[in-house]
């Protein structure tokens, strides 16, 4: 995301990226990024926590007007269990890389098939 | 700020890259090489203030609206673009490296577009864009990154009137 942010300003419009990930965003150097520490997949904030949801997004909104030169801010925010242990164990987690289109479930598929055709929603031969 | 900047000691911020590294060490895989930028990033000042703002919100989280086709989970380079007005029940998720069980449940944790909105409803930010754009991360090939995604992003941000874009990876 880091890239697509370097990208954008460069064409004009300022950017903030949330991050969870701070070595890949450092490595990516992005204009501005808001540092999370939650684990992965939660970068914009707790499950069901809309006052923590809206904090964090305000606050990475902000960053255009209180950076004055590109870098990494910290949100204070806490996430309510220990996780870093699980984050640490280097195993491969990924899925398999399918080639035809995946759904959340079977009724979305449906929808995309109805809506898009057989051919393209579901890359069905 | 260069790319090499550590996080302040006190996060214990997990290593990803270090992490990604031992895990693919132990598969036999070769080293995923993470983009790396010596170069200082653009940083344009934004041109009004955040309450007159145009916020178009770009996640990478595998997120589209149910009707839409899904991602391919192979370097799919195309995006959706979710109507701003879009209720959280007609969002869906699929990706295939993080866990999506926060995210099935409540999409928010990887695209705030509710709680943008909400900022929006009470005059912190200025107006939602008509439309946010979502991909699917986990793109291998960089070079379909730099000539497909990005230059689209880059165009539709600027196509919608976007005086911000907030981020968001998982």
């Amino acid at each position: 995301m880091g890239l697509i942010a370097r990208a954008i300003e460069a064409s004009g419009v300022a950017t903030t990226t949330l991050t969870s990930a701070w070595s890949i965003t450092a490595s990516a150097n992005p204009p501005r990024a808001l540092y999370t520490d939650f684990p992965l997949g939660h970068t914009a904030g707790v499950p069901g926590d809309r006052d923590m949801q809206r904090a964090i997004a305000h606050a990475a909104l902000e960053a255009p007007w209180t950076m004055t030169e590109p870098g990494i801010a910290v949100s204070p925010h806490q996430w309510p269990e220990e996780w870093r242990t699980e984050a640490r164990d280097p195993i491969d987690h990924r899925t398999p890389r399918h080639d035809a289109p995946q759904y959340q479930s079977d009724a979305d598929r449906a929808a995309a098939i109805a809506a898009h055709g057989e051919e393209t929603a579901c890359g069905c031969e | 700020m260069s790319p090499s900047v550590s996080p302040p000691e006190d996060l214990d911020a997990v290593d990803y890259i270090g992490v990604t590294k031992s895990a693919y060490d132990a598969l036999g895989y070769p080293t995923y090489r993470w983009a790396e930028n010596e170069d200082p990033p653009a940083f344009v000042p934004p041109s009004v203030e955040l309450a007159d703002a145009t916020v178009v919100v770009i996640a990478s989280g595998g997120v589209y609206r149910v009707g839409d086709v899904g991602f391919t989970h192979k370097d799919d380079t195309s995006h959706r673009e979710i109507p701003s007005d879009t209720p959280d029940d007609q969002l869906r998720v699929t990706h295939f490296a993080y866990d999506q069980t926060a995210a099935r449940t409540d999409p928010s944790v990887v695209f705030p577009l509710q709680a943008v909105r909400s900022l929006v409803d009470d005059g912190v930010v200025g107006a939602l864009a008509d439309v946010a754009l979502t991909f699917m991360g986990g793109i291998y090939s960089q070079r379909r990154l730099h000539e497909e995604l990005v230059p689209a992003l880059v165009q539709r941000t600027n196509e919608l009137g976007a005086d911000v874009a907030l981020l968001v990876p998982v």
